[in-house]
């Protein structure tokens, strides 16, 4: 979220001076409690709570919340009741019976540990890298180029498209036998590289990584572009006159003021990770074998292909339990920050 | 890295570039550095459009690398891939379009409602709005499939056969409505946190209501957030697959990107086929990237 301090102190200080002066208008809270007595020589209780903003904002974000809320917390719930059920197959769960034993079974299940594993490695991995080449292509475009439109609208466009057609032109990509990636490598003289790069087990996994760099790099680096325009330009100047080198410049002081955007991509990212289904999908269908398959993926092979529905659901919520790990912690410092 | 020159910091553009006679050298090499950026982010790309415009031999036989040769030209990949995909553009498009305007009118009433709230009570809703936007789709994938058949829509719309037969469309559109409105309230929220409060409260003085307020001065002044959570959501609905796999039955509904992946898995050797497949997919999005590419950016960095 973009934030700006000072324009949230200023609201904050209007709000407060509006407060004081001008107790018709007063805030939600303040008006549901003391409705009944305040200031009745004006208007009846009744019309004061219906002219309260609190009341009237209710029409507004009551019904995309009430239909928001049914399919994010309702489903979220529901999914968790079914994953306590046995239910697999054609029929209906049984929500009778609630036990823990889809969650029990899976430490034995070795296609468990090996997504559950690669979800981890694709995670960091994915994570790491977008964030350090963001950084570079932010640095890079900040130093006042020309054309700088058109090369940060170029680096971001993978963005834009879809997984599907992402997958279909990296699955071209690293076709061993025509594809760029190995036309390039043997081009300039790295014919040892040019593996069978997507075949492979050992290397597929770091070629999803590879091709989702590409696509997400782009994002990191439009995060990095702001956090870079938001330092003062007198912390450049100052580094400057201490006779710090430029890269020395960037690690020692520009780098370090970046931790908010480095946070918020980084979050981000890692949720696009656990997401990245589609991507593996379209490559290798619902199954990419032991060395790239994750948990997303897991997930929908065990409940729609199988018909496991329990046992999908158990994983869906290890899933979500790990995106909630992601996402608390940094809610919960926006929030302390007061940047929400 | 090449050098950093700081420069007259005022500009707020230029931190660079004091003239200095070693600089030129550095600039080059920061073009080129770029260029060579250039050429790894297209390279897919390039590599596809060319596959696309070559024939079977043509692209057996040549490098991805290089363009086609007038012997190896051929438009025929593009008409193949175009009538294999042409329901699934024309579906695409039926269920993308309400799907996206729902959730961004749905989103601004709610930041609006929000901005009305105290600050703590904006905070918690907030949250909960929040988390909508980080939510893993799996999570909820096989609830959404008992819910939907739970209610089906065909049944109850089986008074009007056009509708009932594209049931599962709008089954999509409601459940990208629904999952589309977190984001959308999050943007629009952190716009109107920042909009001036005095024009609402003269209009408020004037005995205006809540919606009158929202009708005459806040829709107006959100039309450049609207711009950029419409062309956001529709990024992202259009490029979703997950949720079509799940929902949509009947191959008569298959949407854009589930055709592509059908042509994907048929045409499993013919690239060319697959790259025009992938192009004509990703041409409606590629076509408002490059045209809004600043709202784009303002979206995806807001999502944050």
């Amino acid at each position: 979220m973009v934030f700006d301090m000072d324009r949230l102190l200023a609201r904050v200080r209007r709000r407060e001076k509006q407060l004081s002066r001008n107790d018709d208008s007063s805030d939600g809270d303040s008006v549901v409690t003391d409705g009944g007595t305040a200031k009745p020589e004006r208007r009846g209780w009744l019309a004061r709570l219906r002219h309260s903003d609190a009341i009237q904002a209710i029409p507004f974000w009551l019904p995309p919340a009430l239909l928001m809320g049914w399919f994010v917390y309702g489903a979220v719930g529901w999914n968790l009741l079914i994953s306590l059920t046995d239910w697999s197959g054609l029929g209906q769960p049984n929500y009778t019976n609630l036990t823990l034993e889809m969650y029990t079974q899976m430490p034995d299940d070795p296609s468990f540990w090996a997504a559950f594993r690669n979800t981890i490695v694709l995670l960091i991995a994915f994570t790491v890298v977008s964030l350090v080449i963001g950084l570079v292509l932010a640095i890079l475009v900040d130093q006042n180029i020309r054309f700088e439109n058109t090369f940060r609208t170029i680096y971001l466009l993978p963005m834009a498209l879809s997984f599907v057609v992402t997958a279909i032109f990296w699955s071209w990509m690293y076709n061993p036998s025509t594809g760029t990636i190995n036309v390039v490598l043997s081009a300039i003289g790295l014919d040892v590289l040019a593996l069978n790069w997507i075949g492979d087990p050992r290397t597929r996994l770091a070629a999803i990584i590879f091709a989702l760099t590409w696509q997400f790099s782009g994002y990191a680096m439009v995060v990095y572009l702001a956090g870079l325009r938001a330092i003062p330009d007198e912390h450049y100047e100052a580094a400057k006159v201490d006779g710090a080198g430029s890269l020395r410049m960037y690690w020692r002081v520009i780098v370090p003021q970046l931790s908010a955007s480095t946070t918020s991509a980084a979050v981000v990212l890692m949720v696009f990770a656990l997401k990245a289904f589609d991507f593996i999908f379209v490559m290798f269908g619902d199954n990419p074998g032991r060395s790239a398959d994750i948990l997303a993926v897991m997930m929908f092979r065990v409940a729609f292909s199988r018909t496991q529905w329990a046992y999908g659901a158990a994983i869906a919520t290890v899933l979500f339990l790990m995106a909630l790990a992601v996402v608390a912690p940094y809610l919960y410092m926006q929030y302390k920050r007061g940047d929400l | 890295m090449t050098t950093a020159e700081p420069t007259d910091a005022g500009t707020g553009e230029g931190r660079l570039s004091e003239t200095i006679e070693t600089v030129d050298t550095q600039r080059v090499a920061l073009y080129v550095v770029l260029a060579g950026l250039i050429g790894f982010y297209l390279s897919p790309l390039w590599a596809g459009l060319t596959t696309a415009f070559k024939t079977q031999t043509g692209f057996v036989e040549t490098t991805p690398v290089t363009p086609p040769t007038p012997a190896w030209f051929t438009l025929e990949p593009w008409e193949l891939a175009f009538a294999a995909m042409q329901g699934g553009l024309i579906n695409s498009a039926m269920f993308v379009v309400p799907a996206t305007i729902l959730s961004a009118t749905l989103g601004s009433l709610a930041a609006y409602g929000l901005t009305k709230l105290s600050w703590r009570g904006q905070v918690g809703i907030l949250v909960i709005f929040l988390a909508g936007v980080f939510l893993p789709y799996q999570s909820v994938l096989v609830p959404l499939r008992q819910f939907w058949s739970a209610v089906d829509l065909a049944g109850l719309l089986s008074f009007a056969p056009f509708l009932a037969n594209r049931a599962d469309l709008l089954e999509l559109t409601i459940t990208h409505t629904a999952y589309g409105i977190p984001i959308c309230t999050i943007l629009f929220r952190s716009y109107y946190k920042t909009l001036d409060d005095e024009m609402i409260e003269a209009a408020k003085i004037d005995g205006a209501n809540a919606f009158g307020i929202y009708k005459r001065i806040v829709l107006p002044l959100s039309l450049p957030m609207f711009a950029v959570t419409l062309i956001y959501q529709f990024t992202q609905v259009w490029n979703d697959l997950l949720f079509a796999l799940v929902l949509v039955t009947s191959r008569s509904n298959y949407v854009v990107t589930q055709s592509l992946n059908e042509l994907q898995g048929s045409m499993a050797q013919e690239y060319n086929i697959q790259m025009a497949g992938a192009f004509i997919a990703a041409l409606p999005t590629i076509i408002i990237y490059v045209i809004f590419g600043r709202q784009f950016a303002k979206g995806i960095t807001g999502a944050s």
